[in-house]
């Protein structure tokens, strides 16, 4: 018999007498509110109004030492040319704003990635709740090794992109998408629980974080 | 590996190990209980996750067959593996495939568990892991001893050393004079692996979850090492426990919410990544998914054991565990420690063939604090009754250990879920059970100490854990 077939028959064998798998109850909710992104409709277990999102969503961000800047539209780029200064900075195809030295993403192999200092991004959305970003990278994010390789990551989201929590970003998500949650920069702490912050990834991560239209 | 009396009483005088583990365990207790606490529907999760994983182990068929067809659809290879020995066959026939004789790895159980890295050794290829921790103990020619911080047994003097000795022989020597400040010696690992992540071909994963729906694997990491193993390179290999499978893409809510606060006390962990098979120019163009068993279809027959299958690998019961904090990681003799590696092991790998085994469901005070801070909330306390019955009964045939008659006493009591709930695990009330059923054969050969005036959850509660 193949593995499949025989792992397959024991897992059949081992249920015999089990009981049925039990029926998964939907969770209580407090307040159902719209998701942002897509328009989807989902019920939530907490309920904030937008504003109060936005703010939670900054104060999280910052909980993780990821620096956030909040500007509006007209201001991105002036925020940009500030935070990258004299970095050579990947610019993902669809991303478009002004960088200061930009190099764009003709396929880099990840040794020349290497050689860059900064990469900035757009996001799919925010999630107030735990201060993380999540790209799903299409169109302005760029495959994923480009916002992995170099140092300095700074990622432009839109407040209309922050959503409450986790159930609300999974509702929204596409899974056929590769996707990186970010929840501040790479860190350890596996020396003597010391906490370290950048191992691998990018060892610096800013978000701007863009009010009205963008 | 010796039996876990012998192997604690070895750790237990090891004073700086104490102090490490003693010191992690109570800092990780404080931020997840900082983190779990700002969650107000944290009791309706955990229902939620333990229902969701009982849903899937019991039409686990069902599941594997639609992950498997997903997985396919979404151009990714999956492979079965009744055991640990095919497992690792697969691995070195893909690594073999592509002419590589190294391969970048993201810390993971599962490859842990089947011994992959002596295996790819055997066949003349390196596995390096990536993990800072993981780094440490392979450098060290060491074992991790705990599921979340495995290089926790170590302090930053001894890490300074083994980076020394070990990184040269491995590949980028440690930087000219580097000393023990934490940030340099993380610095060092990332200039060490950096040039391994750049080259590297093949890289070998686990996965937290895999969801059967979609075909979507999910890692959860800090580093960012797991994002350079499963995107820099073209070849990609996961090894999935078949416990691992989710029915739903929506049922991630749940686990990702579960997962970072029980296991770092974070409400997120820094990265989590998800791929499903493979996306055309982004990241590996060719993807293997192999589904293994070792041991886990025999978990899954053990009626009361299988909820042991729930487990997410949080750690959250190794670090209220006060046996642990005693003995720490090495004890257990298993990659998988603390109160669920009691359980596992002898789960995955039955009773009454290997003394070692047989010894870690004695492993434990059954104070139950693992259970309360376990996410998916596995009963670990009784499946430890229970396989205490089945050790016992394993080893019938000569003179009846001293324990026999008791623990089944004791297992039938905790089989019985009423039972259970009135004799609140071994306190005032439960104590009176296990005498009433007869503990004085048992209590012939150990002191049964008197019963306590309230439940060791109850005086946490109240204490605060002995804080207050
Ligand atoms: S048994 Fe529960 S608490 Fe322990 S590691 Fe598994 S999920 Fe976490």
């Amino acid at each position: 018999m193949n593995a499949r077939e025989e792992i397959l028959g024991r897992v059949r064998a081992a249920l015999e007498g089990a009981p049925p798998p039990p029926v998964v109850e939907p969770r209580s909710v407090v307040e159902p509110r719209a998701v942002v992104e897509q328009g989807a409709q989902r019920p939530i277990s907490r309920d904030h109004s937008a504003t109060d999102l936005v703010d939670l969503f900054a104060e999280r961000v910052a909980d993780y030492t990821a620096t956030v800047h909040r500007c509006t539209a007209d201001e991105v780029e002036a925020v940009l040319t500030e935070l990258l200064g004299d970095r050579t900075t990947v610019v993902p195809p669809g991303f478009d704003r002004a960088v200061p030295h930009p190099v764009e993403d003709t396929g880099l192999t990840p040794t020349e990635l290497d050689g860059i200092d900064a990469v900035v991004t757009m996001a799919t959305l925010g999630i107030a709740e735990t201060g993380t970003i999540v790209l799903t990278h299409g169109p302005g994010q760029g495959r994923r090794a480009l916002s992995l390789v170099p140092d300095l990551h700074v990622c432009v989201v839109r407040e209309d992109q922050v959503v409450p929590g986790v159930p609300d970003a999974v509702t929204a998500l596409d899974p056929t998408r590769p996707q990186t949650w970010i929840s501040g920069p790479s860190a350890t702490s596996d020396i003597e629980l010391d906490r370290v912050e950048g191992v691998h990834g990018p060892r610096t991560l800013r978000v701007v974080l863009v009010a009205g239209d963008a | 590996m010796p039996p876990f009396p012998e192997a604690a009483r070895i750790a237990l005088a090891n004073t700086q190990l104490r102090t490490n583990l003693a010191h992690a365990t109570a800092t990780i207790r404080d931020k997840r209980a900082r983190v779990v606490a700002e969650v107000d529907d944290w009791e309706e999760l955990r229902t939620a996750g333990a229902a969701t994983k009982d849903r899937v182990l019991l039409d686990l068929d069902t599941h594997l067959v639609r992950l498997e067809e997903s997985l396919i659809r979404a151009g990714a290879t999956v492979h079965w593996a009744r055991d640990a020995e095919e497992a690792c066959r697969i691995v070195a026939d893909v690594a073999k495939a592509h002419h590589v004789d190294e391969v970048v790895k993201v810390k993971s159980m599962a490859t842990q568990e089947i011994g992959l890295n002596e295996a790819l050794a055997q066949e003349g290829i390196s596995a390096w892991e990536t993990d800072l921790a993981e780094l440490i103990v392979q450098l060290g020619d060491d074992l991790p001893s705990h599921i979340l911080v495995p290089a926790i047994h170590r302090n930053r003097a001894e890490i300074r050393e083994i980076f020394l000795a070990g990184m040269a022989r491995a590949g980028r020597p440690a930087p000219e004079g580097l000393d023990d400040e934490p940030a340099h010696l993380a610095e060092a690992a990332r200039l060490h692996l950096r040039e391994k992540f750049l080259r590297a071909e093949v890289a070998v994963s686990g996965a937290n979850f895999a969801v059967a729906e979609t075909g979507t694997l999910v890692v959860v990491e800090s580093e960012g090492n797991g994002r350079m193993c499963l995107t820099l390179p073209q070849v990609l290999v996961s090894v999935v426990g078949i416990e691992k499978v989710v029915p739903t893409w929506a049922d991630l809510d749940v686990f990702l919410q579960l997962l970072p606060r029980s296991s770092t006390g974070e409400r997120m962990n820094p990265f989590t990544s998800t791929w499903t098979g493979v996306t055309p120019g982004d990241g590996p163009q060719e993807v293997h998914v192999v589904l293994l068993d070792n041991g886990r279809t025999r978990a899954l027959a053990d009626e009361v054991g299988r909820q042991a299958l729930r487990c997410i690998r949080c750690s959250a019961c190794l670090n209220v565990c006060p046996v642990y904090e005693r003995t720490g990681g090495h004890a257990y003799g298993s990659v998988y420690p603390g109160p669920i590696g009691a359980i596992l092991n002898p789960l995955l790998r039955g009773v009454g063939v290997d003394d070692q085994v047989d010894s870690l469901p004695y492993a434990s005070s059954l104070c139950g604090a693992c259970y309360d801070v376990c996410p998916v909330k596995i009963d670990i306390p009784s499946v430890l009754v229970d396989l205490r019955a089945q050790v016992v009964d394993a080893h019938r045939g000569g003179v009846p250990r001293p324990e026999a008659v008791a623990m089944k006493a004791a297992a039938a009591t905790f089989r019985r879920p009423g039972l259970l709930r009135a004799a609140e695990r071994l306190t005032r009330p439960g104590l009176a059970v296990v005498r009433r059923v007869g503990a004085s054969a048992w209590t012939g050969a150990r002191d049964l100490p008197p019963a306590p005036k309230e439940s060791f959850r109850a005086w946490w509660k109240r204490t605060d854990g002995g804080r207050s």
